[in-house]
Protein backbone atom coordinates (compact mmCIF):
# COMPACT_ATOMS: atom_id res chain seq x y z
CA UNK A 1 0.00 0.00 0.00
CA UNK A 2 1.08 3.24 -1.19
CA UNK A 3 0.19 6.55 0.69
CA UNK A 4 0.74 10.20 -0.02
CA UNK A 5 -0.37 12.84 2.34
CA UNK A 6 -0.73 16.56 2.18
CA UNK A 7 -0.92 19.31 4.32
CA UNK A 8 -2.43 22.52 3.47
CA UNK A 9 -3.36 25.72 4.67
CA UNK A 10 -6.89 26.45 4.77
CA UNK A 11 -6.73 29.08 1.43
CA UNK A 12 -8.67 28.57 -1.80
CA UNK A 13 -5.64 28.75 -4.39
CA UNK A 14 -4.45 25.37 -2.35
CA UNK A 15 -7.75 23.51 -3.15
CA UNK A 16 -6.32 23.23 -6.77
CA UNK A 17 -2.83 22.32 -5.32
CA UNK A 18 -4.65 19.10 -3.63
CA UNK A 19 -7.15 18.63 -7.15
CA UNK A 20 -4.08 18.21 -8.95
CA UNK A 21 -2.21 15.86 -6.64
CA UNK A 22 -5.07 13.58 -5.88
CA UNK A 23 -5.60 13.02 -9.55
CA UNK A 24 -2.15 12.42 -10.50
CA UNK A 25 -1.93 9.72 -7.63
CA UNK A 26 -5.11 8.54 -8.38
CA UNK A 27 -3.90 8.14 -12.41
CA UNK A 28 -0.66 6.45 -11.24
CA UNK A 29 -2.56 4.03 -8.90
CA UNK A 30 -4.46 2.94 -12.06
CA UNK A 31 -7.81 4.31 -11.22
CA UNK A 32 -9.84 4.27 -14.82
CA UNK A 33 -9.41 7.32 -17.44
CA UNK A 34 -13.72 7.49 -16.71
CA UNK A 35 -13.28 8.16 -13.06
CA UNK A 36 -10.39 10.37 -12.85
CA UNK A 37 -12.80 13.53 -13.12
CA UNK A 38 -14.92 12.45 -10.55
CA UNK A 39 -12.04 11.88 -8.29
CA UNK A 40 -10.94 15.39 -9.28
CA UNK A 41 -14.35 16.71 -8.65
CA UNK A 42 -14.88 15.14 -5.39
CA UNK A 43 -11.41 15.94 -3.74
CA UNK A 44 -11.79 19.77 -4.97
CA UNK A 45 -15.26 19.51 -3.28
CA UNK A 46 -13.88 18.07 -0.04
CA UNK A 47 -11.10 20.69 0.40
CA UNK A 48 -13.44 23.35 -0.57
CA UNK A 49 -15.71 22.65 2.02
CA UNK A 50 -12.63 21.99 4.62
CA UNK A 51 -11.43 25.34 3.85
CA UNK A 52 -14.33 27.36 4.34
CA UNK A 53 -15.25 25.57 7.18
CA UNK A 54 -11.64 26.76 8.82
CA UNK A 55 -11.85 30.63 7.21
CA UNK A 56 -14.64 30.45 10.08
CA UNK A 57 -13.45 28.64 12.79
CA UNK A 58 -9.97 28.79 12.80
CA UNK A 59 -8.14 29.64 9.67
CA UNK A 60 -4.83 29.28 11.03
CA UNK A 61 -4.68 25.24 11.25
CA UNK A 62 -4.00 23.26 8.36
CA UNK A 63 -6.29 20.54 6.46
CA UNK A 64 -4.68 17.00 5.92
CA UNK A 65 -5.11 14.53 2.78
CA UNK A 66 -4.33 11.26 2.47
CA UNK A 67 -3.78 9.51 -0.51
CA UNK A 68 -3.95 5.77 -0.03
CA UNK A 69 -3.42 3.39 -3.36
CA UNK A 70 -4.70 0.37 -1.89
CA UNK A 71 -2.88 -1.58 -4.53
CA UNK A 72 -0.33 -3.96 -3.64
CA UNK A 73 -0.46 -3.53 -0.07
CA UNK A 74 0.66 -7.48 0.30
CA UNK A 75 4.42 -7.26 0.73
CA UNK A 76 6.71 -9.91 -0.58
CA UNK A 77 6.68 -12.36 1.77
CA UNK A 78 9.88 -14.73 0.32
CA UNK A 79 9.25 -18.29 0.63
CA UNK A 80 5.97 -17.62 3.66
CA UNK A 81 2.43 -18.36 2.51
CA UNK A 82 0.28 -15.81 2.58
CA UNK A 83 -1.92 -15.09 5.15
CA UNK A 84 -5.28 -14.88 4.97
CA UNK A 85 -6.68 -11.32 3.84
CA UNK A 86 -9.63 -10.31 5.50
CA UNK A 87 -12.19 -8.38 3.36
CA UNK A 88 -11.52 -5.07 5.34
CA UNK A 89 -8.40 -5.31 6.52
CA UNK A 90 -7.51 -4.09 10.12
CA UNK A 91 -6.13 -0.31 9.67
CA UNK A 92 -9.84 0.07 7.60
CA UNK A 93 -8.23 0.87 4.84
CA UNK A 94 -9.70 -1.10 1.91
CA UNK A 95 -7.76 -3.01 -0.44
CA UNK A 96 -8.01 -2.65 -4.44
CA UNK A 97 -9.20 0.61 -4.04
CA UNK A 98 -8.16 4.33 -4.30
CA UNK A 99 -8.86 6.14 -1.33
CA UNK A 100 -8.92 9.71 -0.07
CA UNK A 101 -9.15 10.82 3.06
CA UNK A 102 -9.98 14.72 3.92
CA UNK A 103 -9.74 15.53 7.45
CA UNK A 104 -10.24 19.23 8.96
CA UNK A 105 -10.32 20.48 12.93
CA UNK A 106 -13.79 22.99 12.26
CA UNK A 107 -16.42 21.94 14.35
CA UNK A 108 -18.65 19.41 13.23
CA UNK A 109 -21.84 20.68 14.22
CA UNK A 110 -21.91 24.20 12.39
CA UNK A 111 -19.32 23.42 9.50
CA UNK A 112 -20.55 20.47 8.08
CA UNK A 113 -23.72 19.83 9.20
CA UNK A 114 -25.63 16.90 10.47
CA UNK A 115 -23.93 13.54 8.75
CA UNK A 116 -24.39 12.49 5.74
CA UNK A 117 -25.18 8.57 4.92
CA UNK A 118 -23.27 7.39 1.64
CA UNK A 119 -26.69 6.33 0.25
CA UNK A 120 -28.56 9.66 0.28
CA UNK A 121 -29.73 10.55 -2.67
CA UNK A 122 -27.91 14.11 -3.51
CA UNK A 123 -29.73 16.05 -5.62
CA UNK A 124 -32.95 15.50 -3.36
CA UNK A 125 -31.27 17.18 -1.03
CA UNK A 126 -31.08 20.44 -2.70
CA UNK A 127 -33.08 22.96 -3.08
CA UNK A 128 -31.57 26.21 -5.39
CA UNK A 129 -34.15 28.34 -5.91
CA UNK A 130 -35.06 28.36 -1.80
CA UNK A 131 -31.71 29.12 -0.85
CA UNK A 132 -30.19 31.67 -3.19
CA UNK A 133 -27.57 34.44 -1.16
CA UNK A 134 -25.50 36.64 -3.33
CA UNK A 135 -22.79 35.29 -1.75
CA UNK A 136 -19.64 33.35 -3.17
CA UNK A 137 -21.47 30.26 -1.76
CA UNK A 138 -24.49 30.57 -2.91
CA UNK A 139 -25.24 27.18 -2.29
CA UNK A 140 -25.52 25.43 1.22
CA UNK A 141 -21.92 23.38 1.78
CA UNK A 142 -24.29 20.61 2.51
CA UNK A 143 -24.47 20.55 -1.41
CA UNK A 144 -20.36 19.87 -2.08
CA UNK A 145 -21.02 16.87 0.77
CA UNK A 146 -23.92 15.44 -1.80
CA UNK A 147 -21.87 16.17 -5.07
CA UNK A 148 -19.01 13.73 -3.03
CA UNK A 149 -21.64 11.10 -2.20
CA UNK A 150 -23.36 11.51 -6.14
CA UNK A 151 -19.12 10.98 -7.60
CA UNK A 152 -17.30 8.59 -5.22
CA UNK A 153 -17.89 5.07 -5.27
CA UNK A 154 -17.70 4.47 -1.66
CA UNK A 155 -17.89 7.57 1.48
CA UNK A 156 -17.78 7.90 4.26
CA UNK A 157 -18.84 11.40 6.48
CA UNK A 158 -17.82 11.47 10.14
CA UNK A 159 -18.62 14.43 11.83
CA UNK A 160 -17.12 14.93 15.45
CA UNK A 161 -16.59 18.02 18.30
CA UNK A 162 -12.86 18.11 16.49
CA UNK A 163 -13.58 17.73 13.02
CA UNK A 164 -15.01 16.20 10.65
CA UNK A 165 -13.46 13.34 8.14
CA UNK A 166 -14.28 12.86 4.53
CA UNK A 167 -13.64 9.17 3.82
CA UNK A 168 -14.10 8.14 -0.13
CA UNK A 169 -12.78 5.46 -2.52
CA UNK A 170 -12.88 4.30 -6.06
CA UNK A 171 -11.96 0.79 -7.35
CA UNK A 172 -8.73 0.46 -8.87
CA UNK A 173 -8.32 -1.34 -12.26
CA UNK A 174 -10.57 -0.85 -15.13
CA UNK A 175 -14.17 -1.41 -13.35
CA UNK A 176 -14.63 2.72 -13.35
CA UNK A 177 -18.17 3.18 -12.33
CA UNK A 178 -20.90 1.41 -13.29
CA UNK A 179 -23.48 3.46 -13.88
CA UNK A 180 -21.71 6.51 -15.69
CA UNK A 181 -21.03 6.26 -19.12
CA UNK A 182 -17.28 7.65 -19.57
CA UNK A 183 -17.09 10.68 -19.43
CA UNK A 184 -15.62 13.07 -22.59
CA UNK A 185 -11.69 13.86 -22.23
CA UNK A 186 -11.86 17.34 -24.22
CA UNK B 1 -5.47 26.37 -15.84
CA UNK B 2 -6.83 29.97 -13.63
CA UNK B 3 -10.05 31.39 -14.80
CA UNK B 4 -10.32 33.66 -17.82
CA UNK B 5 -13.43 35.86 -18.63
CA UNK B 6 -14.79 38.17 -21.48
CA UNK B 7 -18.37 39.15 -22.53
CA UNK B 8 -19.89 41.21 -25.64
CA UNK B 9 -23.35 42.07 -26.27
CA UNK B 10 -25.18 39.92 -28.83
CA UNK B 11 -28.62 40.36 -29.86
CA UNK B 12 -30.05 42.18 -26.65
CA UNK B 13 -27.88 39.40 -24.67
CA UNK B 14 -24.72 40.40 -22.77
CA UNK B 15 -22.53 36.59 -23.66
CA UNK B 16 -20.36 35.73 -20.99
CA UNK B 17 -17.43 33.67 -22.20
CA UNK B 18 -15.77 31.74 -19.30
CA UNK B 19 -12.52 29.82 -19.87
CA UNK B 20 -10.30 27.67 -17.39
CA UNK B 21 -11.43 26.82 -13.68
CA UNK B 22 -14.31 28.16 -11.32
CA UNK B 23 -13.91 26.87 -8.09
CA UNK B 24 -13.26 28.57 -4.91
CA UNK B 25 -10.68 30.41 -5.50
CA UNK B 26 -11.66 31.69 -8.89
CA UNK B 27 -15.50 31.58 -8.38
CA UNK B 28 -15.28 35.23 -6.70
CA UNK B 29 -14.28 36.68 -9.90
CA UNK B 30 -17.04 35.41 -11.75
CA UNK B 31 -19.41 36.25 -9.23
CA UNK B 32 -17.61 39.61 -9.32
CA UNK B 33 -18.63 40.03 -13.15
CA UNK B 34 -22.21 38.55 -12.91
CA UNK B 35 -23.07 41.53 -10.43
CA UNK B 36 -21.29 43.77 -12.48
CA UNK B 37 -23.29 43.69 -15.66
CA UNK B 38 -26.75 43.10 -13.71
CA UNK B 39 -25.90 46.50 -12.05
CA UNK B 40 -25.22 48.14 -15.14
CA UNK B 41 -28.97 46.55 -16.64
CA UNK B 42 -28.17 43.38 -18.64
CA UNK B 43 -30.53 41.20 -17.49
CA UNK B 44 -30.25 38.92 -20.15
CA UNK B 45 -27.14 37.04 -19.72
CA UNK B 46 -25.73 33.85 -21.26
CA UNK B 47 -22.98 32.20 -20.02
CA UNK B 48 -20.88 30.65 -22.72
CA UNK B 49 -19.29 27.21 -20.84
CA UNK B 50 -17.76 25.97 -23.31
CA UNK B 51 -14.21 25.95 -22.69
CA UNK B 52 -14.77 25.33 -18.82
CA UNK B 53 -12.72 22.59 -17.72
CA UNK B 54 -13.58 22.32 -13.72
CA UNK B 55 -16.48 23.25 -12.39
CA UNK B 56 -17.77 22.71 -8.74
CA UNK B 57 -20.61 23.49 -6.52
CA UNK B 58 -18.96 26.94 -5.30
CA UNK B 59 -19.21 27.97 -9.74
CA UNK B 60 -22.29 26.22 -8.90
CA UNK B 61 -23.24 28.96 -6.00
CA UNK B 62 -22.49 31.98 -8.25
CA UNK B 63 -24.39 31.16 -11.11
CA UNK B 64 -27.36 30.00 -9.03
CA UNK B 65 -27.03 33.90 -7.23
CA UNK B 66 -26.32 35.25 -10.78
CA UNK B 67 -29.74 33.69 -11.53
CA UNK B 68 -31.46 35.00 -8.71
CA UNK B 69 -30.23 38.32 -9.55
CA UNK B 70 -31.35 38.79 -12.94
CA UNK B 71 -34.49 37.52 -11.98
CA UNK B 72 -35.36 39.88 -9.45
CA UNK B 73 -35.12 41.81 -12.58
CA UNK B 74 -37.47 39.88 -15.25
CA UNK B 75 -34.18 38.88 -16.83
CA UNK B 76 -32.83 35.50 -17.72
CA UNK B 77 -29.28 33.76 -17.23
CA UNK B 78 -28.76 30.51 -19.27
CA UNK B 79 -25.83 28.31 -20.23
CA UNK B 80 -23.91 26.97 -23.38
CA UNK B 81 -22.20 23.93 -22.26
CA UNK B 82 -21.79 20.45 -24.20
CA UNK B 83 -19.09 19.20 -22.09
CA UNK B 84 -20.45 15.90 -20.37
CA UNK B 85 -17.92 16.46 -17.33
CA UNK B 86 -19.51 19.76 -16.80
CA UNK B 87 -23.04 18.85 -17.16
CA UNK B 88 -22.27 15.80 -15.06
CA UNK B 89 -22.21 18.15 -11.71
CA UNK B 90 -25.88 20.04 -12.83
CA UNK B 91 -27.15 16.54 -13.32
CA UNK B 92 -25.87 15.64 -9.67
CA UNK B 93 -27.54 19.05 -8.20
CA UNK B 94 -30.26 18.70 -9.94
CA UNK B 95 -29.64 22.49 -11.50
CA UNK B 96 -30.26 20.88 -15.17
CA UNK B 97 -34.20 22.07 -14.32
CA UNK B 98 -33.29 25.13 -12.57
CA UNK B 99 -31.07 26.71 -15.69
CA UNK B 100 -31.67 26.62 -19.23
CA UNK B 101 -28.85 24.46 -20.78
CA UNK B 102 -27.86 24.70 -24.95
CA UNK B 103 -25.74 23.64 -27.29
CA UNK B 104 -24.74 27.05 -28.77
CA UNK B 105 -25.35 30.93 -28.25
CA UNK B 106 -27.52 31.22 -30.92
CA UNK B 107 -29.78 28.51 -29.79
CA UNK B 108 -29.79 30.38 -26.22
CA UNK B 109 -30.86 33.53 -27.61
CA UNK B 110 -33.21 32.45 -29.75
CA UNK B 111 -34.71 30.18 -27.04
CA UNK B 112 -35.68 33.06 -24.62
CA UNK B 113 -36.79 35.12 -27.34
CA UNK B 114 -39.55 32.68 -28.55
CA UNK B 115 -40.96 32.68 -24.87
Amino acid sequence: MAIVQLTISALPAHVRTARLMATAVARRAGIAESALDEVRLAVGEACSRAVEAHRVHCPDQPIQLELIDGAGNRPLTGTQPDPPVPATPPNGHQAQRFEVTVSDRAPAEEAGGPPVNSHAPGSEDTHPEDSLPGDVNGLSPDVGLAVIVGLADDVSIEPHDGGTVVRMSWPLGNTGTAVDPPLSTS
Amino acid sequence: MDLKLDHYTEDDTEIVVVEGEIDVYTAPRLRELLIDLVNKGNVHLVVNMEKVEFLDSTGLGVLVGGLKRVRAHDGTLDLVCTQERILKIFRITGLTKVFGIYESVQEAIDKRKSK
